[in-house]
């Protein structure tokens, strides 16, 4: 691992990158407090933590995508400050991000100059592709330079967009969970050509939350938790379980929310068995996934966002079709990807998107307040919307849920996000449904309506409702849940009782050990 | 530097918005219209004058700017209801044409039974012809995602060389075997003509008349029931239908054949009311099918508000028609069609956002 630094005297160079004291202010949020962050020439360096913990502010910071509050930057020991990514990138700094921006009817060749000043108004297409190929064969990043961007797989499309920072000249790069996209075996090649990289003498930042990937690929890590770094330790001489440790922070003592205790023998609501579903992009992001939600219980998913969390919420309500297994309400099935069935069956849902999945956005509260019930007495009558009982259903609803709107004509999105979920919250709530499968429901609300929206669930709850809660606010969970599952690349890789749980636990997880994590 | 002004959007569209942006848009074509006039050397006032009168300002001129009108209030219909589904149907022009085949279809077949029962007859026959036409793209679009834009303007073609085919260059049923020389389509029996309605002393066309009930049951359709409010929330967000259950292929399938069956519909009136044949050329030379996308734009997608806006441009064409001469140039009402519409998508804008002046506070502040 440490190869490239015995060679020469790289220890005594200044580092490569080193950027200290940086602060990041958005409204409402403290993105970066204070974060130093030092990577060498010739190393792997991750950069490990949770959402939020704030590695893509601090990367945005480095390719001058955001400007920092506070803080100074230094490459090769000289103070810089970029106005803009090009001039991140004329200083060697090159991003690989998570989602590619390539032109999908462009050939390889094409994306890779595309943006590059210096190629002139007449592009030599012989150069390029030889340059792109030579390139391609000396970092092992194999794909054809004459081909179609829309013609490659997701992992060579990986391999154009590192390309692309290859041949600018990029010394220092900056992956975004490169490995989230990818398979393990386009993963093991991904390593390789980082490895030949960093032997080159470059620079390679590498954003994860996968402990694993981390301790095989990185010389060192530096942990972020909650916007401040926590540590820089090497991999050589730790494990995955200190990883966790400093990633997730100390114990913390949560307030648990009070409940009315069920016993250990409840009925069971919602069954789902063997259930394999694809993304958009057509890979498998539900693997075999199997949960039991019984009356009255809150269970909680955890899971790094993209490990199959939103998939499962969409296959259970019916929006996303799944190649085999079974999803039961009660002895009622719910029909792959029909969402009338599942509305039937008495799921309901509270998705991620809400303002563009859960409401539509440009209609009044009142509309979006019918949004399920809508096909059925008393709502409509032969087809015919009964306008009285239109405007009476929200009127009460809008009380009953303290929607501040200024009246039920008022389209939703003029709401302040609070009072959207409120909406959203009150619609399927007033359904009477039997399950409540709740994606994200408190991300991006305040205090005030993050309390709002848990003290409905927990109602919900104690109403008999069995609530499957999906969330990356691990407090939350650990607050709300009677037990957690964790999942972790589409699979369920953990279930535990809430009171068993711990962060660490979590956290080792999440990050795909399964080992000494249960109990 | 920056302009000296931004757009700002708005967070609600006022409803007077509705009558205000046709109005404006109409009066700005207006006034740029008579610029190009006076640099044609022509007088403006006197000019726009004789329009008015010609169009608007006798019970015959009325009447006349209404025949012209009926046509275009269906193509205008056709177009708005996909427009406001998010669907961009400009098949009007072939799915008007495959209706009136249907049309006069029917009422060859059928002639010798009463008039009533041919007359319904035509109209049904000209619907599904329409509506199976449109729904060809609607099934492209659902099935394959096929640009719909694209698929109804090539239909519009092939109707136009069906057209030809059935008249010009077959034996077909359609076609007047005894036309010598040019050949023409079968005339209509005078008994089946369809009647005119005396209304205050205007002369409507039957066609007109069921246009104005058709824009009734469309508003109606689109505002109290489920099929409207399914296509509300379609047209306002395709991933909100999806969560709640709304079948959207489907929807788009029946949107594009309602479309298609009011398009056939006008395809009807013009066999019923006005020419009494299958018209091959001139049905092409007309262009109602994307004289009616100008109506629906204008119309702000408004059923209701279509028909006004389609007796205004149906008086417009009717005017330039009556007075095209030496001092009256032909392309003048074309031109001031244009500048209607162009003004109209300008006038667009302008009901989403809001001009705001810069002042160098919010300068600071950007």
């Amino acid at each position: 691992m440490t190869d490239s630094n015995t060679n020469n005297t790289q220890e005594w160079a200044p580092p490569a990158v080193r950027m200290h004291g940086i602060v990041k202010k958005f409204p409402g949020v403290v993105a970066n407090d204070g974060v130093d962050f030092e990577a060498m020439a010739g190393e792997v360096h991750a950069l490990l933590g949770e959402n939020g913990a704030g590695k893509s502010t601090l990367s945005n910071i480095l390719t001058g995508l955001y400007r920092p509050d506070a803080g100074t930057i230094e490459l090769d020991g000289r103070a810089v400050s970029f106005g803009s990514p090009r001039e991140a990138l004329d200083s060697g700094i090159g991003m690989v991000h998570q989602h590619f921006r390539l032109v999908e009817s462009f050939t390889v060749a094409e994306n890779v100059v595309l943006g590059d000043s210096d190629a002139g108004a007449i592009l030599n297409s012989a150069k390029i592709v030889e340059r792109v190929e030579e390139l391609s064969k000396r970092y092992n990043l194999a794909v054809d330079p004459r081909a179609r961007v829309w013609q490659l797989s997701v992992g060579e499309q990986q391999r154009v967009e590192i390309l692309k920072v290859l041949y600018r000249g990029a010394k220092v790069l900056i992956l975004d969970e490169p490995t989230a996209v990818l398979t393990p075996q386009e993963a093991e090649s991904l390593f390789v050509t980082l490895r030949a990289m960093v032997a080159e003498g470059r620079t390679v930042i590498f954003i994860s939350h996968k402990l694993d990937e981390v301790m095989a690929v990185s010389d060192r890590v530096t942990v972020l938790r909650g916007g401040k770094s926590v540590g820089t330790i090497g991999t050589a001489g730790s494990s995955t379980r200190d990883l966790a440790r400093l990633m997730v922070g100390r114990e913390v003592v949560f307030n648990r929310v009070e409940r009315e205790s069920h016993g250990s023998n409840r009925r069971t609501v919602l069954t789902v068995t063997g259930l394999t579903a694809l993304d958009d992009r057509g890979n498998k992001a539900l693997d075999n996934v199997a949960l039991t939600v019984g009356e009255g219980e809150i269970v909680g998913v955890a899971g790094v966002s993209g490990n199959g969390q939103r998939e499962l919420a969409e296959t259970i309500s019916g929006m996303r079709p799944f190649s085999s297994g079974t999803i039961t309400v009660e002895e009622r099935g719910v029909g792959a990807g029909k969402v009338r069935s599942a509305i039937t069956a008495g799921i309901a849902h509270v998705p991620e998107d809400r303002l563009h999945t859960g409401l539509a956005a440009s209609l009044s509260v009142e509309s979006n307040l019918i949004l399920k019930s809508y096909r059925t007495k008393p709502t409509s009558r032969f087809s015919v919307l009964r306008r009285r009982v239109i405007r009476d259903n929200a009127t009460t609803l809008v009380e009953q849920y303290d929607v501040k709107t200024p009246d039920t004509n008022t389209p939703v999105r003029l709401l302040s996000g609070g009072n959207v979920q409120k909406v959203l919250l009150a619609r399927e709530f007033s359904a009477g449904p039997k399950v409540l499968v709740a994606a994200s429901p408190t991300r991006g609300l305040d205090v005030g309506a993050i309390e709002n929206v848990r003290v409905r669930l927990v109602e919900a709850a104690d109403k008999g409702v069995g609530v499957l809660l999906i969330s990356e606010d691990l407090e939350e969970l650990l607050s709300l849940s009677d037990r957690i599952v964790v999942m972790y690349e589409g699979r369920i890789v953990g279930s535990l009782p809430a009171a068993e749980a711990t962060r660490e636990k979590l956290g080792l997880l999440m990050g795909g050990i399964t080992e000494g994590a249960q109990s | 530097m920056k302009a000296p002004f931004r757009l700002e959007r708005r967070l609600s569209q006022p409803k007077s918005l509705n009558w205000m942006v046709p109005l404006l848009s109409v009066v700005g074509a207006l006034i740029i219209g008579a610029i190009v006039l006076m640099l044609t050397g022509k007088n403006p006032l006197s000019t726009y004058h004789r329009i008015i009168s010609v169009a608007f300002s006798s019970r015959d001129g009325i009447s006349s700017s209404i025949n012209s009108a009926t046509p275009l209030a269906f193509t205008g219909l056709c177009a708005a209801i996909t427009f406001r589904t998010g669907i961009i149907n400009i098949g009007g022009e072939g799915q008007f044409f495959m209706g009136a085949v249907g049309a006069a279809w029917a009422a060859l077949a059928l002639d010798g039974q009463p008039r009533t029962f041919v007359i319904i007859a035509m109209i049904l026959m000209a619907m599904l012809f329409g509506g199976i036409y449109a729904a060809i793209a609607g099934v492209l679009k659902a099935r394959f995602n096929t640009n719909e834009i694209i698929t109804t303007l090539m239909l519009n073609y092939m109707a136009g060389i069906f057209l030809d085919y059935l008249i010009f260059d077959s034996k077909s049923y359609w076609r007047d075997p005894k036309s010598a020389g040019f050949p023409t389509g079968k005339m209509l029996n005078t008994k089946n003509f369809w009647p005119q309605l005396k209304i205050l002393g205007f002369t409507l066309p039957l066609g007109f008349v069921l246009a104005i009930i058709t824009a009734g049951v469309l508003w109606f359709m689109y505002s109290r029931t489920r099929f409207g409010y399914e296509m509300g929330v379609i047209s306002d967000s395709p991933k909100a239908a999806r969560y709640s259950g709304i079948r959207i292929r489907t929807k788009i399938i029946v949107v594009m054949a309602i479309a298609g069956a009011i398009a056939g519909f006008g395809g009807a009136s013009d066999v019923g009311d006005f020419r009494h044949v299958l018209d091959a050329k001139g049905l092409q030379l007309a262009g109602y099918g994307y004289t009616g996308i100008v109506v629906a734009a204008l119309a702000r997608y408004n059923p209701i508000s279509a028909i006004f806006v389609a007796v205004v441009i149906g008086g417009l064409t009717n005017a330039g028609y009556a007075l095209q001469g030496p001092n009256f140039p032909s392309g003048l009402v074309g031109t001031l069609q244009g500048l209607i519409l162009f003004t109209a998508v300008a006038g667009e804008v302008l009901t989403r956002y809001r001009i705001r002046m810069r002042n160098n506070q919010a300068e600071v502040a950007a």
